[in-house]
């Protein structure tokens, strides 16, 4: 992210780094902006006639959908946030271990993400469900069957199961590098541990905040497939009826509008978190 | 920076034009010369896309119909993928960019493909197995003049339930998937052409329905069946029903017959307001590359020992009387997979209906679904 209030004098690139670049630019042009071009296209045409219209924009305003939007950005956020609140001491604790501990951690919160995403969504499946290994066991007792899934918690829990180590990671980065001298200071000089806390590491770690939040909530809030899978039929979320609209419906027009306004929601969340972000000293965020 | 944008706009440019004449290239000679030398000579790759659970494999002691075809035409290479509804098939073949060679949808499905010239007419020189098929399955109102599907298979849908928790005084009719004491047990079929068909059945409508009233009367009907929904699945019907995770399931008869080796506590009935009654044919669509070898694959599965065999696994009534010798007795006398010809009178066909109606339908079925 650039700096306002020191501009860099702009120079031309030299050659070989602009041909480096090249392969990416090239990259992002073909698999990022022609598709976002296409859904917009797709968007803002008509099914039949191929021409320009905002009817399927319109619907998106209608029907359902808003409950739709509204409990997506919901979920996520409250995904977010439980993430946030496990996955701080878990980065914090990480970050104050020796390095070769600290390597074996890192490599521990990194191995599910080794695993398809889809499988351990269905392993949760396997564990929660009426039939499943948790009420299996609590039977063996006489307790139970719980009503473990098909709800609203068994779909937070599948987002933060899923989403945690895009919390821990960013986080872990940042707290890292807190300067141990920074912390010794505010203790010599008679801060309480928890003021050492709020004062002091806290305000240093919270670009590792945001961009976790950032990394945690932007996938979440257009997730499918898990509330799917773990959900009932009143946890529909926005990624799922877009799914449905490519792969069943066959109307590409309105899973397109669809996209279009969710990714708009994502860019606005994300704007205000950057903004929260850009006080702060170091500026920008770390992904 | 403004060169370095031309440049790369450029390259981009180049990029695309080569990347279609590419594509020029290899789809011309597929479509010119077809009937040239494909059949012998280099190996063939044949793209099969078919419904999941859809073809013996080898799965308990079954035969693995693909190997034996493999082993037969030893050129040519089967390249299987399943997909779970006739509209994620529809969807995908829509959407292009992909070469597909043999397809087995059901009857309406066909029926809009043909109108939208999504199938290629077929040569029944290379297939002369056809003559196997029972005329009753010949001259449909999907292909009246039997240019581009070869059936595979005819089946009926119905309620499967277990006995084990669903009461006998309360089934007979659809109204057993809107009983509120099975609230939370109950499956419903993830497409909107088999759920708006059981609505229409209920509420006495016939299975084409084009009529605005009636359809909206059918999305509240299903609407009004949401609360009660477990979820809407398609072949995770197997695993849920098998595991006893849920009681009530509407479904093909033909995975019933699988189904109940797993769980014998499994039954199923043909509901007294009718059901549908489907043929699922083989086609060959537009996107084929290899139309010969398709051919070769739709008259394999057509010979009466294969079909048999197929079939004896896949529990869905064949086609083909002839194959009937190769199913197991209890299969063929099982009413659930080849029902009497009293019940059979209460099945109806679903046929292709307008694209205004099919838009109008996948809308209300959204809004039912999420309401």
């Amino acid at each position: 992210m650039m700096k306002k209030n020191n501009p860099t004098p702009r120079r031309h690139l030299p050659v070989g780094q602009a041909l480096l670049t090249a392969p990416y630019i090239l990259w992002m042009l073909i698999f990022i902006l022609v598709p976002l071009g296409v859904v917009v296209f797709y968007a803002l045409t008509d099914a039949n006639t191929g021409l320009f219209t905002l009817d399927n924009l319109g619907k998106v305003f209608t029907g359902s959908f808003p409950a739709i939007f509204g409990r997506s950005l919901w979920y996520s956020l409250l995904a977010s946030l439980i993430c946030l609140v496990i996955g701080y001491p878990v980065a914090y604790f990480i970050a104050r271990q020796k390095p070769s501990v600290q390597r074996t951690l890192y490599m521990l919160v990194m191995l599910p993400m080794c695993m398809s995403f889809l499988l351990r969504t269905l392993a949760w499946v396997g564990l929660l469900r009426d039939t499943g290994i948790i009420n299996g066991f609590l039977g063996l007792f006489g307790l139970g069957p719980f009503n473990l899934i098909r709800n609203t918690g068994a779909v937070i829990l599948g987002m933060v199961y899923n989403y945690l180590p895009y919390m821990i990671l960013p986080l872990y980065s940042v707290i890292m590098k807190i300067d141990p001298l920074l912390i010794e200071a505010a203790e010599d000089l008679g801060c309480s541990n928890r003021k050492v806390f709020t004062k002091v590491i806290l305000p240093l770690s919270m670009p590792g905040v945001i961009s976790g939040i950032t990394m945690v909530f932007v996938p979440a809030v257009s997730t499918f497939y898990i509330s799917q899978k773990l959900g009932s039929t009143g946890t529909t979320m926005i990624g799922d009826v877009i799914e449905s609209q490519f792969k069943m419906a066959h109307n590409f027009n309105l899973g397109a509008a669809l996209s279009l306004v969710l990714m708009v929601l994502i860019f606005v969340c994300v704007g205000v978190m950057n903004h929260f972000a850009g006080d702060d000293k170091d500026g920008g965020v770390v992904i | 920076m403004k060169k370095l944008l031309s440049f790369v706009l450029c390259l981009m440019m180049l990029v695309c034009t080569l990347v279609g004449c590419a594509q020029f290239a290899t789809n011309n000679p597929g479509n010119n010369g077809e009937s040239g030398n494909n059949a012998s000579g280099d190996e063939v790759v044949l793209n099969v896309y078919n419904w999941g659970q859809y073809m013996a494999q080898g799965e308990d002691g079954a035969i693995d119909v693909i190997a034996a075809f493999e082993e037969a035409y030893p050129h040519i290479k089967v390249n299987y993928t399943t997909y779970d509804s006739n509209e994620t098939m529809y969807s995908k073949l829509k959407a292009g960019g992909i070469s597909v060679d043999v397809i087995i949808p059901s009857d309406y499905m066909i029926g809009r493909m043909v109108e939208e010239n999504m199938l290629l007419p077929l040569n029944f020189d290379n297939i002369p197995n056809y003559q196997y098929i029972d005329e009753t399955y010949k001259n449909t109102d999907y292909d009246p003049e039997n240019v581009y599907s070869v059936p595979y298979t005819w089946g009926t849908t119905g309620i499967i339930y277990n006995t084990k928790y669903v009461d006998e005084a309360d089934i007979g009719s659809w109204d057993l998937l809107w009983n509120e004491k099975y609230a939370g047990k109950i499956l419903m079929f993830g497409n909107s052409r088999d759920a708006f068909g059981i609505a229409e059945l209920l509420l006495g409508y016939g299975l084409n329905s084009t009529d605005e009233a009636e359809l909206q009367a059918c999305a509240e009907k299903l609407n009004a069946q949401l609360p009660l929904v477990q979820q809407y699945v398609m072949d995770e019907i197997y695993d849920l029903m098998d595991n006893e995770e849920a009681y009530i399931a509407p479904y093909y008869a033909g995975d019933y017959m699988m189904m109940s080796l797993e769980n014998e506590d499994l039954a199923f009935y043909h509901p007294e307001e009718g059901f549908n009654l489907f043929i699922d044919a083989m086609c060959v669509p537009s996107c084929s590359q290899n139309k010969e070898a398709a051919e070769l694959f739709i008259n394999f599965l057509c010979d009466p020992e294969i079909a048999g065999a197929n079939m004896d696994w896949l529990g869905y009534g064949t086609p083909i009387t002839a194959a009937r010798d190769y199913i197991a007795p209890e299969v063929v006398d099982d009413p659930a997979a080849y029902p009497s010809n009293e019940v059979l009178e209460r099945g109806q066909s679903f046929l292709a209906l307008p694209q205004e109606v099919i838009q109008k339908v996948e809308e209300l079925w959204l809004w039912a679904k999420t309401n």
